[in-house]
């Protein structure tokens, strides 16, 4: 009994310096919040096309009615971390089957239709979130975030952030997930 | 004059909020209810002030949001459900007692009635111990002392 009491403090400080190990390792990020969509169908959503950019507007019926995974975007031209990350997901759009459809973050009609005309667009509808009602019904903290939505719509993985470098290397991680 | 002028500015001069005039409502009711609530919700972007305080745009669009819904009649409760519904249990400064917060809500107590055990058992202990003890300096301790003073005296 004596030996066993002698040993607790040690067992106490190894449980302690366990969890303190495994919070740190790993890439895990503490102040990352989880999503409460994940495995929820898309919220529903009736954006408006941006004026005087041809494609079309966003409904949650598009994502049921678009085949295979698809990306949600959402985007701003104020946002630089958008500029850095839109020929990536320029490139996923064209070369890896995926459909990337977006949402125009709180951004003002024409300075989204120049900044599209000088990127490319590569979004099959973009939805003009002009207030950003739409980015609190899909809890957004910030520009940009992308979600991978699967084949029958329902929402698997939300990343924040620009999806560049070490992002990038996470987002093809969760895509890969979502792909099996 | 000049000196209290002032000093009556500055005693006027309240801490900066970042409620707009243009976001309070006519309703004090109403209003004080939203404040209420804006307190009791986590900014998303930065995470330890309430978007009450916060100067973060869905800080701000959030704030807007509770007044008018508020206007339209709901209750605090939807409201709350509202935002868990899109940000989760995280929004709330006040996470509710469920299954998945039972270890947030009722560990500081385990621990403390650990360490009260703890303490219990080292307390009874102790006292079963003998209180009366023979504190008198056995012969062969009384020879050494005597010893040491000699010592000390003659040098």
């Amino acid at each position: 009994m004596k030996r066993v009491l002698f040993a607790l403090p040690l067992l106490v400080a190894l449980i302690i310096g366990g969890f303190a190990i495994w919070g740190l390792s790993g890439g895990r990020d503490p102040s990352s919040i989880p999503s409460v969509l994940i495995s929820q169908p898309v919220p529903q959503l009736a954006l408006e096309p941006i004026a005087g950019v041809d494609t079309p507007g966003l409904t949650t019926e598009d994502f049921s009615k678009i085949e295979g995974i698809k990306l949600l975007n959402v985007f701003a031209s104020w946002c630089a971390p958008c500029r850095a990350e839109h020929p990536i997901l320029t490139r996923m759009a064209q070369e890896e089957g995926l459909t990337l459809v977006g949402i125009n973050y709180k951004d003002k009609p024409e300075a989204a239709a120049k900044w599209l005309a000088e990127l490319g667009n590569p979004y099959e509808a973009i939805g003009s979130d002009y207030s950003g009602r739409a980015g609190i019904d899909l809890g957004i903290s910030g520009v940009p975030e992308t979600f991978i939505i699967d084949e029958d719509g329902i929402i698997r993985h939300r990343f924040a952030g620009p999806v560049v470098g070490d992002g990038l290397t996470r987002f093809t991680e969760a895509l890969d997930e979502v792909r099996k | 004059m000049i000196r209290s002028a002032l000093l009556a500015l500055a005693l006027l001069a309240g801490p900066a909020f970042a409620v707009e005039p243009d976001e309070i409502l006519s309703d004090p009711a109403l209003e004080e209810r939203a404040r209420a609530i804006s307190a009791n919700v986590r900014c998303v972007v930065c995470q330890n002030e309430p978007i009450d305080s916060s100067n973060a745009g869905v800080a701000r669009d959030l704030r807007v949001l509770i007044r008018e819904r508020l206007v339209a009649g709901d209750t605090d409760q939807e409201i709350y459900d509202f935002l868990v519904l899109r940000y989760g249990d995280f929004v709330l400064f006040n996470p509710p007692f469920k299954p998945s917060t039972y270890a947030l809500w009722l560990g500081p107590f385990a621990i403390l009635f650990i360490g009260g055990i703890a303490v219990a058992l080292t307390l009874s202990r102790r006292s079963r111990k003998p209180v009366t003890k023979d504190t008198r300096l056995s012969t062969e301790e009384e020879a050494d002392l005597a010893k040491l003073m000699r010592e000390d005296t003659t040098k």
